[in-house]
């Protein structure tokens, strides 16, 4: 048996020393660490956002229609409303509770009506998912719905700026 | 020292006699009411000015939902609260209902009441009504409004009291308070271009948006000085925004009171929410002409 070569896992190492002793620094200019659970839900929302981006864009006609990539954003946009993300909404992450949310103490208090438009949600989403490739009136037809899904949990569930 | 009491007698009349001729609810002036009376109403386009002038964003049931039909967005039950530095106000019900609602009243009435904020039974309205905006609305589309109202719904809610403390409670000091603040001029400037001024008819007349993007003086009046440069919010924590958002092209603040859609895809929320819920049905031009007035406060030195 041929002895394990160290040098790559000591190099691994290495590298991951560097990393941290550059990271280091950009971490201590934020004087706390974000909770993880409202940076795992603000990515979310961000990834979304970025999905939602390329069917809105082809909606309003400042994106030239392609089927293939709504389709894949469409795609994309069911997969992550489908996410299980009951751990990301821990108690006393809201905005009454912590900096750097807009999470309102409503979801807390009303956890059943805020996973009502989540279901929502994906159901809309669905909705593109079904029409987003078909034709650019199909998409336009559906992206109401989508549009109205996000501000239907936004109206009462996310503090305003 | 009789004599003395009886100049001090005579001044409280003359202040009271003057305080209650400055506080005199306003009647239409006659040439409103010509109009009001001369005008071939169209339900149609009064549904436009319903929907622009956000009547149903404060006078709906509370709770409903932006993804509500929209045949619930005609409901108007009122219930609302609105918590205010004087206490909070309730909407009442401005259903078609002849009891309950406003169902029995005239055109006339009707155009007072949203113009001047002055009730048929001659008493002030607070404020929280934004009659100070619908104040610059013209008879003609009034007159619209009301014929669409014809075909809303009644309902039988009772309308519950506001719930503000002295002084607050004397409507009548709400004609001082007018004397301050009720002002039908348009505040920006007048431009010879189409678009702007349908704009800011829009803006500052029907849409009221200056009444939450602007921010109020210690007795509650709009601070014109400020105009659209953002408010703290009066629903809770945080701040309403200035007007336009940084960055936002006219093309953007039309597509988000489309969609409410921003330019990055986050989706409007809050009463801004219910704000693009009535906004997404008036036209395409009339979105359009609202952000044609709102980038021309790009350069004012509030942003």
């Amino acid at each position: 048996m041929p002895p394990i070569p160290r040098l790559p896992i000591r190099r691994a190492a290495i590298a991951v020393f560097l990393a941290s002793a550059l990271a280091t620094p950009l971490l201590a200019q934020s004087e706390e660490r974000q909770d993880p659970n409202i940076a795992a839900r603000q990515n979310l929302m961000q990834l979304q956002a970025y999905n939602l981006g390329v069917l809105g864009g082809m909606a309003q006609g400042r994106m030239a229609y392609d089927a293939e990539m709504a389709a894949t954003a469409a795609s994309n946009l069911v997969h992550l409303t489908r996410l299980n993300t009951d751990r990301m909404w821990a108690e006393g992450t809201d905005n009454a509770a912590v900096e750097g949310t807009r999470a309102l103490p409503a979801i807390w208090a009303d956890m059943e009506g805020f996973a009502a438009r989540g279901a929502a949600l994906t159901a809309a989403a669905e909705a593109m998912e079904a029409a987003a490739g078909v034709d650019l009136a199909t998409l336009q037809g559906a992206i109401g719905g989508l549009g109205g899904a996000c501000s239907g949990c936004h109206q009462n569930f996310r503090q305003a700026d | 020292m009789r004599k003395l009491a009886a100049t001090a007698l005579a001044l409280a009349l003359v202040g009271a006699a003057g305080f209650w001729l400055m506080t005199r609810p306003a009647a239409l002036a006659p040439e409103t009411l010509a109009v009001l009376a001369a005008h071939d109403a169209d339900a149609e386009a009064g549904e436009l000015v319903f929907w622009a002038a956000g009547c149903a964003g404060c006078h709906t049931a509370p709770g409903l939902e932006v993804t509500a039909p929209v045949e619930e967005r005609l409901h108007l039950s009122g219930g609302q609260e609105f918590a205010t530095p004087f206490g909070t106000f309730t909407a009442p019900n401005i259903s078609m209902d002849p009891e309950q609602g406003i169902g029995g009243w005239s055109l006339p009435e009707f155009a007072r009441a949203v113009t001047l904020g002055v009730s048929p039974a001659g008493q002030h309205y607070y404020p929280a009504f934004p009659f100070t905006s619908y104040a610059r609305a013209t008879p003609e589309d009034i007159a619209d409004l009301w014929a669409f109202w014809q075909s809303l719904p009644a309902d039988a809610t009772p309308t519950r009291a506001h719930d503000v403390g002295f002084p607050f409670t004397l409507r009548r000091g709400l004609g001082l308070w007018k004397l301050l603040n009720y002002n039908a001029d348009f505040v920006a400037p007048a431009r010879d271009d189409p678009q702007y001024t349908r704009g800011r008819y829009l803006v500052e007349a029907l849409g009221h948006c200056a009444e939450c993007h602007t921010p109020r003086d210690v007795a509650g009046g709009l601070d014109q000085a400020e105009w659209l440069t953002g408010a703290p919010n009066p629903a809770g924590d945080g701040r309403i925004p200035a007007l336009p958002p940084e960055g936002w092209s006219g093309e953007d603040i039309a597509a988000y009171l489309q969609s409410g859609f921003t330019p990055e895809f986050d989706v409007a929320g809050g009463t801004m929410a219910e704000v693009i819920a009535n906004l997404s049905r008036i036209s395409a031009e009339d979105r359009a002409a609202i952000a044609a007035y709102l980038v021309t406060f790009r350069s004012s030195p509030n942003r």
